[in-house]
């Protein structure tokens, strides 16, 4: 169980102010989606809980331990980290890159172990790459390196996981597929944070959203509470449509509002 | 269809083979000189018996020879293989952080300051000392950031300013043979070593090949990215300070010896990469012996084709890594 505290954090990237006095609390047990408009700070936000971008103001912490402190390490097997965009560097075979998640509990010079290769194999097929396994991770499609991705980060065998924008470049039903995965690793008790465009899965797979305004949080709570036809347009600037109403919510958005909030 | 066993990082054989080309290049190497010695007769000596000629000619000419190609080799090779890995970029190599151009600097001004005369250490001392200057340059000019880009323009900076600096002693040389001396250098060439020369190398090469081997895993988790590897517990800095260090030293010491031979950082990563998982961590330990075998190759080769004065061992290579190179450069379009 794994709790993440985060209390009026400011971050700043050169010389912008891109995070400004945010808390919250995230829970284990719940999958917490980060939702705003492009630039508005989620990614700032999502990084800044693993200690990846400096902290002018405020704090995180995790299980009360604050993150600059925490030796690298043990920050990667508390919290595993699916970052944006599909970075590999190297044409790496499914199998070897999902690996790469077992890093964190392995001493240098030491082999990885038949407990590592069951995680790499479980991670595999729960984010269903299985059968892609001998493949080469550039030689597949984007959806299918998305879930590579995906699977590398479960490897870690975390109980936290940070995905920021794990939807991308993946077909509808993909899209479904990965935010149960997410959805059941929270009922599970790990806490899952994920970076969400696609405002009707996060509405509708979603515990709670925080939403993110130009580096302020300006709504939080169950995605009932929080999105709102206002919100999308001071928000997003967009007209929506939004239907909370049955099992299945909705958000659509429809066209530009020329007036943005303020 | 999953089977039990993990994929083996590198082909079964490779390590096992290369290992047995090192031991056949160094045969050949010792066997090979304008004194003809049979097989016994090097057999004999090299177990500390036989005639004194014998054991003079290969334990003072062709040991030494042969050790500094075998060491400086392995040490160009690794670099090569750990700086791809490293700034994950297939075309790094030693010299792209300017490592061999400052420790050519440090040779090229103790030949043209006379401080080479001194003592026969001088040279790779001072060649390794501007080496280590250059590194610090490197990390004032990259600064705190972590992006391997910002390093390859800091290397080519430092690599830049060295290579104004040889080309100043080359113009401002008022004596012809030192001119020379200079070039003949600047070509690399591991003729007429001795075990001084040995002995300047080893524990330079030793402390870069233990620096550079501790922990090849970082190389692994930086596939993903800066922020990949960090989720994944990687200590960049420490990383970077590690990497650097032992790049500084174990080039420096390897130019100190044998002049700037280039390429082999370059094309040895490339040519046992194809028989490894292609991580960068399966590609070190057979760059190291790939390295130490292609340069023994090369210098043998120096020794076999007949010209006036020897053959340079850097035109050489050179000359070998362009096909190579290109060879490969085809192959790999295709697969990124």
């Amino acid at each position: 169980m794994v709790t993440i505290a985060i209390q009026g954090l400011s971050a700043d990237l050169g010389r912008r102010a891109v995070l400004t006095s945010v808390s919250a609390t995230l829970r284990p047990g719940t999958l917490t989606g980060v939702i705003g408009p492009n630039g508005a700070g989620k990614s700032t936000l999502v990084r800044a809980m693993l200690g990846l971008v400096p902290i002018m103001q405020g704090s995180v912490t995790i299980d009360g331990r604050d993150v600059a402190a925490l030796r690298p390490r043990e920050l990667a097997r508390t919290v595993a980290y699916l970052p944006q965009g599909q970075t590999l560097h190297w044409p790496l075979s499914v199998e070897r890159l999902v690996a790469l998640g077992r890093l964190p509990h392995l001493a240098p010079m030491s082999r990885i172990g038949a407990e590592d290769r069951a995680a790499v194999l479980e991670a595999m097929t729960r984010a269903d790459v299985a059968h892609l396994s001998a493949r080469i991770v550039t030689e597949l499609s984007g959806g299918e390196r998305a879930r590579v991705m995906l699977a590398r980060a479960l490897a870690v065998g975390a109980k936290g996981i940070v995905a920021d924008e794990p939807l991308a470049s993946l077909d509808p039903g993909h899209q479904i597929d990965v935010m149960e995965l997410l959805s059941r690793e929270a009922k599970a008790g790990a806490l899952v944070v994920t970076v969400l465009h696609d405002l009707t899965m996060a509405a509708r797979y979603c515990d709670r959203l925080l939403l993110i305004d130009r580096g302020v949080l300006v709504a939080e709570g169950t995605p009932r509470e929080v999105l709102s036809a206002d919100r999308l347009r001071t928000v997003y600037g967009v007209s929506g449509h939004i239907d909370m109403a049955g099992t299945a919510p909705m958000v659509v958005p429809l066209g530009r509002c020329r007036e943005r909030g303020e | 269809m999953l089977n039990d066993a993990f994929p083996a990082a590198r082909h079964p054989a490779l390590i096992p083979l290369l290992i047995a080309g090192v031991l056949v290049m160094a045969l050949a190497s010792m066997s090979l000189g304008p004194v003809h010695l049979s097989e016994t007769r090097i057999l004999v000596a090299l177990t500390g018996h036989g005639d004194a000629i014998a054991r003079a000619i290969l334990f003072e000419l062709r040991l030494p020879r042969t050790l500094v190609a075998l060491l400086v080799g392995a040490m160009l090779g690794l670099a090569g293989a750990v700086l791809q890995g490293y700034l994950r970029n297939p075309l790094a190599e030693p010299s792209v952080l300017g490592a061999s151009n400052s420790a050519a600097l440090g040779a090229v001004a103790a030949i043209y300051f006379g401080i080479a005369d001194w003592n026969v250490a001088m040279l790779p001392l001072l060649s390794i000392a501007l080496g280590l200057v250059a590194l610090g340059l490197l990390f004032a000019l990259a600064g705190r950031s972590e992006s391997p880009l910002t390093l390859i323009l800091a290397g080519i900076a430092v690599s830049t300013l060295a290579g104004a600096g040889i080309s100043l002693a080359l113009n401002l040389s008022s004596n012809p043979f030192a001119a020379m001396e200079i070039m003949a250098w600047l070509l690399g060439s591991i003729e007429n070593r001795t075990m001084e020369h040995v002995w300047i190398a080893l524990p330079c090469a030793a402390l870069g090949i233990g620096l550079l081997l501790y922990d090849p895993r970082a190389l692994d988790a930086l596939s993903l990215g800066e922020d990949g590897a960090r989720s994944l517990g990687v200590d960049l800095r420490r990383t970077r300070r590690r990497l650097l260090l032992g790049v500084a030293v174990g080039v420096g010491g390897a130019v100190a010896v044998s002049g700037s031979i280039g390429f082999i950082g370059l094309i040895v990563p490339h040519l046992v990469r194809p028989l490894t998982d292609r991580s960068p961590s399966a590609v070190l330990l057979p760059s190291l012996l790939g390295g130490s075998i292609l340069l023994a190759g090369a210098d043998i080769l120096v020794r076999l084709i007949p010209t006036a004065s020897e053959l340079k061992l850097g035109v050489v290579t050179a000359f070998l890594g362009v096909p190579v190179f290109l060879v490969h450069l085809l192959r790999e379009r295709r697969s990124w």
